[in-house]
């Protein structure tokens, strides 16, 4: 029995996977990166499916249910990306200073 | 005499600037020598400046006081600058005591003058401004290891030296913080010089409000650390 649950996040993940496929192809990610996002969406497919599938890592991780794993693999995949996103806000910030500082000398000269 | 230079940054100051830049003036600095930077304001700060006869340099955009003074400090130096003092553009600071804050460069006794309000008795200090200032001073404490009587004082004076080597990199109201952690980091001479700050009902209401401080702490333990 397929839900429409698994139909609309089915639907999603061809998406996803056909975006990573054309930026890889546009040049705008590596081979590695593309790899990793195939592997990544093929398992949440996977997932998807067979949710019994995540149990013996489950036992392994000493998790409740395997479902779970990905919740919180996905928590901190959330907190790595957030922090990423601060050290690259603080790069482009500095970045707009140095702009803003150099037009503000050159102009008064 | 040095040839001093007075960097001004200036944020929506269109009240105060006018006043700051004639009392320095009235001092006897030239205008060619007190650099206000305004900052991105959108009042009318740097006509203001301007038509008081200071040298006006403008950021586009708001990019926060550190930045500000370092523009203005770049400037001084390629024109040969000797003294390089950071006076506040709000009216807090007294012209006058500008040459009491230079006097530890000229006699070579400090490459940097940094300014305490808390070392005369005649700055009327409001008692939460006092209480952060000192959180401020113990928080300098163990950031950096450098014990001083007040650590949050826009008003300081350089050597041409000193000016070279403290390379502020925080845009905003961290500069402070940075600028003692280099001094002690570089191993730069320093002086304490009592300064009297004015607390006008204009200066507390644009000034830093406490909670900011906590902010400010994180972004230092931040970039020390992580960046
Ligand atoms: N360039 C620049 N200067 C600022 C900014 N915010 C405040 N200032 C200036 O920094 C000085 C001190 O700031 P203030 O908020 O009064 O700090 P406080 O006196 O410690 O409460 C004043 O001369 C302000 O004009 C800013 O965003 N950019
Ligand atoms: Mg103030």
């Amino acid at each position: 029995m397929i839900s429409i649950l698994q139909i609309i996040v089915t639907l999603f993940i061809v998406f996803a996977l056909s975006r990573a496929i054309f930026r890889f192809r546009d040049k705008q990610i590596n081979l590695l990166e593309l790899v990793f996002w195939c592997l990544l969406w093929i398992a949440a497919g996977v997932v998807l499916f067979i949710p019994q599938a995540t149990n013996p890592i489950a036992r392994l991780l000493n998790v409740g249910r395997g479902i779970d794993v990905p919740v919180y693999l996905s928590i901190v995949l959330l907190f790595y990306l957030v922090f990423r996103l601060y050290v690259k806000l603080d790069s482009i910030n500095q970045n707009i200073t140095k702009i803003v500082r150099e037009v503000a000398i050159k102009k008064k000269k | 005499m040095q040839k001093t230079f007075i960097v001004i940054a200036a944020y929506n100051e269109e009240r105060s600037i006018s006043d700051v830049v004639h009392g320095l003036k009235k001092e006897g600095y030239h205008g060619r020598n007190i650099i206000v930077v305004d900052d991105g304001s959108n009042d009318n700060t740097f006509k203001e400046a301007q038509k008081a006869g200071a040298t006006v340099l403008k950021h586009a955009i708001n990019r926060g006081q550190g930045a500000a003074l370092r523009t203005g400090m770049d400037y001084s130096l390629k024109h040969k600058a000797e003294i390089i003092v950071h006076f506040d553009a709000d009216g807090q600071h007294n012209p006058k005591e500008v040459k009491d804050i230079i006097q530890p460069i000229i006699n070579k006794e400090a490459d940097v003058a940094l300014g305490s309000r808390f070392l005369s008795k005649k700055s009327d200090v409001p008692l939460i401004k006092r209480i952060v200032l000192k959180m401020g001073v113990v928080f300098t404490f163990i950031f950096s290891g450098i014990w001083l009587t007040d650590t949050h004082n826009g008003f300081r004076a350089f050597s041409r030296k000193a000016a070279e080597n403290i390379e502020i990199t925080q845009d905003k109201m961290e500069h402070a913080s940075e600028i003692i952690d280099l001094i002690k980091l570089k191993n730069i001479k320093y002086r304490e010089i009592p300064v009297t700050i004015k607390y006008t009902k204009h200066s507390m209401e644009k000034g830093q409000s406490p909670l900011n401080s906590i902010r400010i702490a994180a972004r230092l333990i931040w970039t020390k650390f992580l960046r």
